[in-house]
């Protein structure tokens, strides 16, 4: 093995680590503008402390979940707490792809984006604390077991369920925690009335549109990335159907929302994008550069009937984050089976079978998780505190001191 | 002596406030306010629900004129602020007991 080669590779990986960090600040720019004024901090917080909790218990028992070497039938397989450098040269560990610890952080990074789509659903009304404890169940439990299915070696991969850098494994994974959490939660108060939906409108659109860009220029690493080597035909393609999926989720996010709604709602043209986005995540190597605008601009043509649809159901989504990540997920992992050099009914029916088994753990074990914290901790902050605000309740903090009661009125005791 | 509360549309602010300028008014404050009626606000659009703002927003000028100037000011005002369309909004004027300029104490006429 060329050692050249060697670091062209892992560094390849470690800057796509970079780019995949990035999505954090994506996700919390994003979360941040589409959330109330009243909010903000809160949401921030939830951000920065599940990237954090996210990678320590990773690093404690998620990446050997999820990267076991041996396990149970494919179904569960642990290897050590911790981590231990594998014996024997870097070089050896991947082929000369990447060392030990660039495998772990890069995977490292990305199980923290799936914790991250669940807070952005619950926005506004979940116990900071509750949630906290939900996540890190969540990350260091669910997503590398069923992550392990498929990127582990396990049963589905066996099979012959394919999903490149995530539609399913991290996206669908977190749409349907996201999910299984605003069932128990409920909406915002006020939100559904007699008089039907009462919009919530975010009180910084201009920051959810920076964070949507900041997304898009991490997804870069998150497919790229995906590659798992420096290889210059799959990386380059990957770029190319990445961003042409994002830009046609746009096109087709554009057109859609204009026919329904006759307006030009910026908001659903971001979460076109990152429909796009998510829809050509499972098969970025796979796919034409048509195809991946075919399988974009279906995500972008399904975003605004999805996110009507959530509305309808009551299920109170302040950013959209079971449209874009369950919804697309499910379409980019199917899409595999429809588009691109492994489309067949056959393919299509093993991703079929990798959806639904994957949604139905996650589903029920996230559900089960928020039941019981419902049950014991409380996972809903009380009328007051909402009403409040939670940057009040939780944290004693504005967003904007500038809108905030003057100093004299604090100093009051 | 008068004050002189007037409620204008916030894209007349700047043609009211020129016209007074011309006619020598020296001083006013001006705040915004929310209207409340059977007008409403802004139809507006957020993800495929539309909705109106209850309030409708306007600028209110609070001006201190002696009685002889008071009824320039308030054609002035009916002329700037006008577009003929319902929401021109409205001009009171209430008369005035005492006014004091806190700097050094001059009262009344003085301290206009």
């Amino acid at each position: 093995m060329d050692t050249n080669l060697f670091t062209t590779n892992n560094l390849w990986i470690l800057i796509a680590t970079v780019l995949v960090f990035i999505m954090h600040l994506g996700f919390a720019t994003l979360e941040a503008g589409l959330v109330q004024r009243k909010n903000a901090i809160n949401i921030l917080f939830k951000n920065v402390m599940i990237v954090s909790i996210g990678l320590v218990s990773y690093y404690i028992i998620g990446f050997s979940l999820m990267y076991p070497g041996e396990s149970w039938n494919g179904l569960i397989g642990f290897a050590q707490f911790g981590l231990a450098l594998p014996e024997g040269d870097s070089i050896g560990y991947a082929d000369g792809s990447y060392t030990y610890w660039t495998d772990f952080i890069f995977q490292g990074m990305f199980a923290a984006t799936c914790c991250t789509i669940v807070s952005g659903a619950v926005a506004e009304r979940m116990k900071l604390e509750s949630f906290l404890v939900i996540s890190l169940l969540f990350v260091s439990i669910s997503y590398p077991i069923t992550g392990m299915w498929k990127w582990g070696g396990g049963w589905l991969d066996e099979m012959g369920f394919y999903d490149f850098a995530g539609s399913t494994l991290v996206h669908s994974v977190g749409g349907w925690g996201a999910l299984a959490a605003i069932i128990l939660l409920g909406p915002r108060l006020g939100k559904y009335s007699k008089n039907g939906i009462n919009p919530i409108p975010g009180h910084n659109i201009p920051l959810a549109a920076v964070g949507v860009f900041l997304l898009w220029f991490g997804w870069f690493g998150f497919n790229g990335g995906s590659v798992l080597s420096a290889d210059p035909d799959a990386v380059s393609l990957v770029f190319v159907t990445t961003s042409l999926a994002a830009a046609a989720g746009a096109i087709g996010s554009f057109f859609t929302a204009h026919a329904l709604f006759k307006s030009h709602d910026l908001t659903m043209v971001l979460n076109g994008i990152l429909g796009g986005l998510v829809g050509i995540t499972a098969g970025a190597d796979l796919m034409s550069p048509m195809e991946s605008i075919l399988i974009g601009l279906i995500a972008g043509i399904i975003i605004p009937f999805s996110v009507v649809f959530f509305d309808k159901m009551k299920l109170d989504d302040p950013v959209g984050a079971t449209s874009v990540h369950l919804v697309c997920g499910i379409w980019g992992t199917l899409a595999v089976g429809i588009f691109g050099s492994m489309a067949g009914l056959s393919q299509l029916m093993t991703q079929l079978i990798g959806i639904v088994s994957i949604g139905v753990f996650t589903f029920i074990f996230v559900f089960a998780v928020v039941y019981i914290v419902k049950a014991t901790m409380g996972i809903r902050v009380s009328v007051e505190e909402e009403t409040q605000g939670l940057d009040m309740a939780e944290h004693d903090m504005p967003a904007y001191h500038d809108l905030a009661p003057r100093s004299e009125d604090l100093a009051v005791k | 002596m008068k004050k002189i509360e007037a409620i204008i549309r916030k894209s007349k602010f700047e043609t009211v406030k020129d016209a007074l300028a011309n006619i020598n008014v020296k001083f006013f404050t001006a705040q915004d306010v929310k209207g409340y009626g059977l007008q409403k606000g802004e139809k507006m659009v957020y993800r495929g629900s539309s909705y109106g703002t209850e309030y409708i927003d306007r600028i209110q000028m609070d001006i201190y004129t002696s009685d002889e100037k008071c009824g320039d000011i308030v054609s002035t005002i009916l002329k700037a602020g006008a577009t003929g369309e319902i929401g021109d909004g409205k001009i009171t004027v209430l008369p005035i007991e005492n006014i004091y300029r806190i700097r050094n104490a001059e009262e009344n006429e003085m301290a206009i």
